[in-house]
């Protein structure tokens, strides 16, 4: 039972057309990887599905229930757009931590804004807390709750942004290259933490460079070229058979360092 | 002319400076800020207009600008200004605010853009991504270039005396007229001792700022 289902999303920058009808759908506890060269619109895709960029045309259905059709150009009033964008939640390649709070209140922070939790509320914010070191073990980071995120490495930092956009409890966790901006070393205990929310069965969109990661982590890969979705199936499908050119030569590209 | 009584009329004098100090960064901080938000509309005209504005007055004298304030309204409307002290504050604000505006506008502007769109995908309001994430980073990387301009105004508050203003230094020439030329040099104590004490304030937000980075 599809718990995302993606159609026709259109969006140019200045008159280049970046996505050129794209649509897909996505079971519920599945992960997909979006593969591709840079410059084919992965990334605008996954920033159009958390309306960081508004498509032109094009409709997002969650849970059989339509999220936007962003062909209507209805100006979406803020809060509901808020409300709508929570069924998603992203993680970014720059992490995007917030510097000046510790880890703990980086986590705790959206929550508290959205609850409207006040200082008095000592039992919510007891609880929010507690919700949000159960994240931060389940990242393998229980003993950083009061650093800042100047003192962690990379590695850390990218986990504890997954712990961050978990505790809003999206529907779907979305990666924008997750490992891209990491040290080769640092990029295994990321992955690790995506592999454990996938047994976990996390539905998860995640658009990487990590051939080998997401020929062994995903239920289904998506392989984009120039704006529209070249090829799509099966991991085994699209690794080990590929059957359009353009993916065949991005592969040899790709797995050749 | 003893040295207390010449400290004492040179401070009654410098309380003048001190007073212009304290009152043109009380409005001309917010009001910076105000012109900030305009320079970085996205309204074309708003953000013209207040870029013009910026331009006039930074590329102008402050020294004209105290005259302007302070003799237009007399000469054009056939108001006169009522008070000395008054002109002198309103050309004050309207010439730090221009500069702080830049300031700020250089602050907000380094946030990366990261910064909100997290915000943003946490379902933060504009206001809360403002308040809660981004404010607090912008005075960090602030306080220097704030620092520098606020330690400029307190020695720009002598060009008050233009208007003829009784602060420090138009005290200080009047000995001259009895003979007395020292005290017109032992204003810097003054100065010194003042900046030396914001000098400290300013170290102290700094390293309060210092348990993180970015």
């Amino acid at each position: 039972m599809s718990i995302l289902q993606v159609e026709n999303i259109k969006k140019s920058f200045d008159n280049v057309e970046v996505l050129k009808d794209i649509s897909f759908t996505l079971n519920k506890g599945e992960v997909l990887s979006i593969i591709g060269s840079s410059g084919s619109g992965k990334t605008t895709l996954l920033r159009c599905l958390n309306f960081l960029e508004f498509a032109e045309n094009g409709r997002i259905i969650v849970d059989d229930e339509l999220l936007v059709d962003f062909a209507l150009h209805d100006k979406q009033n803020d809060a509901s757009l808020r409300q709508k964008r929570l069924n998603f939640g992203l993680v970014f390649q720059s992490f995007n931590l917030f510097p000046q709070y510790s880890i703990l209140k980086n986590l705790t922070l959206a929550v508290e804004l959205l609850d409207g939790v006040k200082k008095k509320d000592k039992e919510k914010i007891k609880e929010i807390n507690q919700r949000a070191l159960d994240l931060l073990k389940r990242v393998g980071l229980e003993d950083k709750v009061d650093a800042y995120p100047c003192q962690l490495s990379g590695g850390q930092q990218q986990r504890v942004a997954i712990a961050r956009a978990l505790m809003l409890s999206p529907k779907i966790l979305c990666f924008d290259e997750p490992t891209s901006a990491l040290d080769p070393e640092l990029t295994g205990e990321v992955l690790r933490v995506i592999r454990e929310l996938r047994d976990g069965n996390t539905t998860m969109i995640i658009v990487t460079h990590e051939m080998n990661f997401a020929k062994n982590v995903s239920d289904k890969v998506i392989f984009m070229a120039d704006g529209i979705i070249e090829e799509e199936g099966t991991p085994t499908e699209l690794f080990d058979n590929p059957k359009s050119e353009r993916l065949k030569e991005f592969l040899s590209s790709s797995l050749k360092d | 002319m003893s040295f207390v009584q010449v400290s004492l009329d040179l401070l009654e004098g410098f309380s003048q400076n001190c007073y212009l100090f304290g009152a043109t960064l009380l409005f001309s901080l917010p009001l910076g800020l105000i012109i900030a938000m305009g320079s970085m509309s996205k309204f074309k005209i708003i953000k013209y207009i207040t870029k013009a504005f910026v331009w006039v007055i930074r590329g102008t004298p402050l020294m004209l600008q105290l005259f302007v304030v302070f003799y237009v309204p007399g000469l054009v409307f056939k108001t006169p200004m009522s008070s000395r002290m008054t002109a002198a504050l309103i050309a004050f604000v309207i010439n730090y605010s221009a500069y702080f505006s830049e300031i700020y506008r250089g602050g907000i502007e380094s946030i990366p853009k990261g910064q909100y769109e997290a915000g943003q995908v946490l379902g933060m309001t504009k206001s809360q991504i403002f308040f809660k994430v981004v404010l607090m980073q912008v005075i960090k990387r602030i306080v220097p270039p704030m620092s520098n301009e606020i330690i400029t105004l307190v020695k720009d508050t002598s060009l008050a005396r233009s208007i003829a203003i009784y602060e420090i230094l138009m005290k200080a020439t009047d000995f001259t007229t009895v003979g007395l030329i020292w005290p017109l040099f032992y204003t810097a104590v003054f100065f010194l001792v003042f900046c030396g004490g914001l000098t400290l304030l300013f170290n102290f937000i700094e390293k309060k700022f210092d348990y993180y980075r970015g």
